[in-house]
């Protein structure tokens, strides 16, 4: 098991976001959790790269607590986060933006493989190189996004949201270079609203509910599971 | 022409020392959109640390002659140190415990600020001290213009120092992490970055600089004592928004436009309205573009 959460409990004040949900992710899978906008799927990511404190629960990765770490030390454990709405910095380059993830690495031979690498993977992003990262469309962002990660050498990727304000071409051309990515050997855990996406793209899947796990499985089972056709695939 | 060259040479001379303690309020406030107002007196504790480390290294140098440019060079790096000490404790101590409440914080920096003055006037006394320069002084004619050697090195040392701040903070790995906090200060720790760690270097950068000013600015205007931060720090503070905040050469360019304009105001009207005039143009700077000269775009959150 390469992460597992326990009973995790996060909340935003009184409210309650998540009510003590587990779950596990395997090395080299693709695990999906799907559910409604508010289920709480963005801040399960948060809570695991430490963005956000956490009332009770564990989480643990390759054997770790987690919440012993401060957000950039998970980084270096390898978890690498794209999170929502991408956030890239507009104010650097894309190269810079890539150098910026490099932060921690001083294997310079290494770093330039994975420029080669990314950029193999996302010619756009080679096109656009010395551009600010404000001039980026929205998939030249998330590809972005993604290409951080990947500087990141993370083992574990956690995606928010990829496909959200994607053109349906552009989010086919993505998961394809996330599947790559995943082949690779990275582990992805995938956080969507998009349930039909998400159940084609993953192995696994967790429907996430008002804070709760209510259904789980392999996507081909609960893809034929009634109640999440009418809940999540529009009947 | 002669003349209007004269006061160009004073108005480069006087930017640049303002250009160098404003970069200190913009860089801070571009990681932690917070202004500190102790920068002013963090300024004048510049100035004092490098009278002191000049008396310092005189008396450790006991009879032998060293290079007063030596004496110069060494007084300005051992007061950056202190400068940069007593900045990142305050920073410690006073700011970080409070980050998250925005008005405390910047109380506590109006409240530091008066700490500081009070406690040079402990230390020191209320006494002017006149600051014996470490430049030899020449004074050179050049078409009828006079320009010193003083005059030379505060600008040669503020130029120099401007372009090592430039590349720090467009070609090193800190740097790029300093740009992208003052983009989306929480998405930088998911790169890897310790947050804390470059806002602890922007505070030490921005001493640094300010212990330079300090130093530059007791040989432009050899008088020193505990308050002379306060008018130098409201004025690199206008520099700074003027230029727009946060933003490293918007910094360096209202320090010049205020260095020209109290030039210029002292020049044709009389020097008891020189403060009133510049505050005044700088106002309609402002006016003109709220944000500063290269204001930061307000970043809209998606």
């Amino acid at each position: 098991m390469l992460l597992s959460v326990e009973n995790l409990e996060v909340s935003y004040g009184h409210i309650k976001a998540l009510h003590g949900i587990s779950f596990h992710v395997d090395e080299g899978e693709i695990v999906a959790l799907i559910g409604a906008n508010g289920a709480g799927k963005s801040t399960t990511l948060k809570a695991i790269s430490r963005l956000i404190s956490v009332q009770a629960g564990n989480i643990r990765y390759e054997g770790k607590n987690l919440l012993d770490f401060a957000p950039h030390d998970v980084v270096k454990l390898g978890i690498a986060h794209v999170p929502e709405g991408r956030r890239i910095f507009g104010n650097l380059t894309v190269m810079e933006n890539l150098k910026l993830a490099a932060y921690n690495r001083k294997d310079r031979e290494g770093i330039a493989q994975d420029f080669e690498r990314i950029f193999a993977l996302f010619p756009r992003l080679a096109e656009r190189k010395e551009q600010r990262g404000d001039t980026l469309s929205g998939g030249e962002q998330q590809m972005l996004a993604v290409a951080r990660a990947l500087m990141t050498r993370g083992r574990l990727m956690l995606l928010d949201e990829p496909s959200m304000g994607l053109a349906p071409v552009l989010m086919r051309d993505l998961f394809r270079v996330l599947r790559e990515i995943n082949e690779a050997g990275t582990t992805i855990l995938l956080v969507e609203q998009n349930a039909r996406m998400a159940l084609k793209f993953a192995q696994r899947c967790y429907v996430l509910e008002t804070g709760n796990i209510v259904l789980e499985g392999p996507s081909s089972e609960l893809a034929q599971n009634p109640a999440v056709q009418a809940a999540y695939l529009g009947g | 022409m002669t003349y209007i060259l004269q006061q160009l040479i004073n108005a480069v001379q006087l930017g640049s020392i303002y250009a160098l303690i404003a970069l200190g309020y913009s860089m801070v406030y571009g990681v932690l959109r917070f202004i500190n107002f102790a920068h002013g007196d963090i300024f004048m504790v510049g100035a004092f640390l490098s009278y002191f480390a000049a008396v310092l290294i005189k008396r450790l140098a006991g009879a032998t002659a060293i290079p007063t440019a030596l004496i110069f060079v060494g007084s300005m790096l051992l007061a950056m140190l202190g400068t940069a000490l007593i900045t990142l404790s305050i920073e410690r101590i006073a700011y970080r415990p409070l980050r998250r409440y925005r008005l405390s914080v910047v109380i506590t920096a109006l409240g530091m600020g008066v700490f500081l003055e009070h406690m040079t006037l402990v230390i020191v006394g209320p006494w002017r001290i006149s600051f014996h320069p470490l430049i030899t002084e020449t004074v050179y004619k050049v078409v009828g213009v006079s320009i010193s050697t003083t005059q030379l090195v505060i600008i040669f040392v503020s130029i120099l120092l401007m372009l090592i701040l430039e590349f720090i903070v467009r070609q090193t790995k800190q740097g790029m992490a300093m740009r992208a906090i003052s983009y989306d200060r929480e998405a930088v720790p998911l790169m890897g970055v310790n947050v804390d760690h470059i806002i602890t270097l922007t505070f030490a950068i921005a001493s640094c600089l300010a212990a330079a000013g300090g130093l530059l600015y007791a040989h432009a205007y050899p008088i020193i004592e505990p308050y002379m931060g306060i008018m130098v720090g409201w004025k690199a503070f206008i520099s700074a928004v003027v230029g727009g905040i946060g933003v490293i050469r918007g910094a360096m360019l209202g320090g010049y436009i205020l260095g020209f304009v109290e030039i210029a105001a002292g020049a044709i009207f009389p020097s008891r309205m020189r403060d009133l005039i510049s505050f005044v143009v700088l106002m309609i700077v402002l006016l003109a573009k709220p944000t500063g000269i290269f204001g930061l775009p307000l970043r809209q959150k998606v």
